[in-house]
């Protein structure tokens, strides 16, 4: 059991324990934190795999973008003053045993197939390579993201907006 | 690289996955709903950064940028409709938002 191994371990346990917290708490902003937790647990987990970019990325646009839009919905949709922020579960049984197949499923398939893995080295840094693909092979998805990006603004602006008579 | 395995990272995605399934079906809450959407997004890139990483091939990095973009984007159009929804029928429990079954 190196240092690394521990690491691993840790954040995959803080990763685990606060999204189970966040199917099972009932109060809706405690919710929301554990997701936070969740977020930071796995931007680890993608450091101690070398995709430094994605973990910044990872905690700049998830606890910073949208976790905070889905803070700002929990203000919006719930009166606070009326303590009616808690909700309840439906349908416990049915969904235990459907996710039970397919996590059965999955990880068997996980375990039994004979993956054709490279030897791994860590890059020093996958910056350089990301944003080269970016712009040359993937330029136009690049593109299309960008477009998507502004119609969902102004789509979610119009939407929430309130009419104006 | 270490001595863990791929196959751990890819079962602590499936177990996240399973995790986000769980809670999308049991919930009655849509925001509560919409946060187990972003773990089973975020199970996903955990997939792709791990296959990228083992595989020494950058392009899965390049695809979880694009599934981060298109889940920025999902959750900014679907907490609009949630609030506008809220502003008509005064509650956001899934199991009374039924106005389309009949």
């Amino acid at each position: 059991m190196t240092f690394y191994d521990i690491i691993f371990y840790l954040f995959a346990a803080i990763t685990l324990i606060s999204a189970l917290f966040v199917v099972s708490t009932r109060n809706i902003v405690y919710s929301a934190f554990y997701l936070l937790f969740t977020f930071f647990g796995v931007a680890g987990i993608y450091v101690l795999l070398g995709a430094d970019f994605i973990a910044v990325v990872q905690i700049m646009v998830y606890v910073g973008g949208i976790l905070i839009l889905l803070l700002f919905g929990v203000m919006l949709t719930n009166k606070i003053t009326n303590v009616e922020i808690r909700t309840g579960t439906v349908q416990l049984l049915p969904a235990a045993i459907g996710i039970g197949i397919f996590m059965g499923a999955v990880v068997a398939v996980m375990i039994w197939t004979e993956w054709k893995l490279e030897p791994a080295q860590i890059p020093l840094t996958t910056t350089k390579d990301i944003g080269h693909l970016l712009i040359t092979d993937y330029v136009l998805i690049f593109e299309l993201l960008g477009i998507l990006l502004l119609i969902a603004l102004i789509g979610a602006a119009s939407i929430a907006r309130r009419d104006q008579e | 690289m270490s001595s863990i395995p791929m196959e751990y990272y890819l079962i602590l995605s499936a177990f996240m996955f399973s995790v986000g399934v769980a809670g999308v079906l049991i919930r009655r809450n849509a925001i509560v709903v919409f946060m187990c959407i972003e773990l089973m997004l975020n199970s996903a890139n955990l997939s792709l950064v791990t296959f990228s990483s083992y595989l020494g091939n950058p392009i899965g990095q390049v695809f979880v940028f694009f599934v981060m973009t298109v889940a920025a984007a999902e959750a900014a159009v679907g907490l609009a409709i949630i609030i506008a929804i809220f502003r008509n029928k005064k509650t956001v429990n899934i199991d009374e938002i039924n106005i389309f079954k009949w």
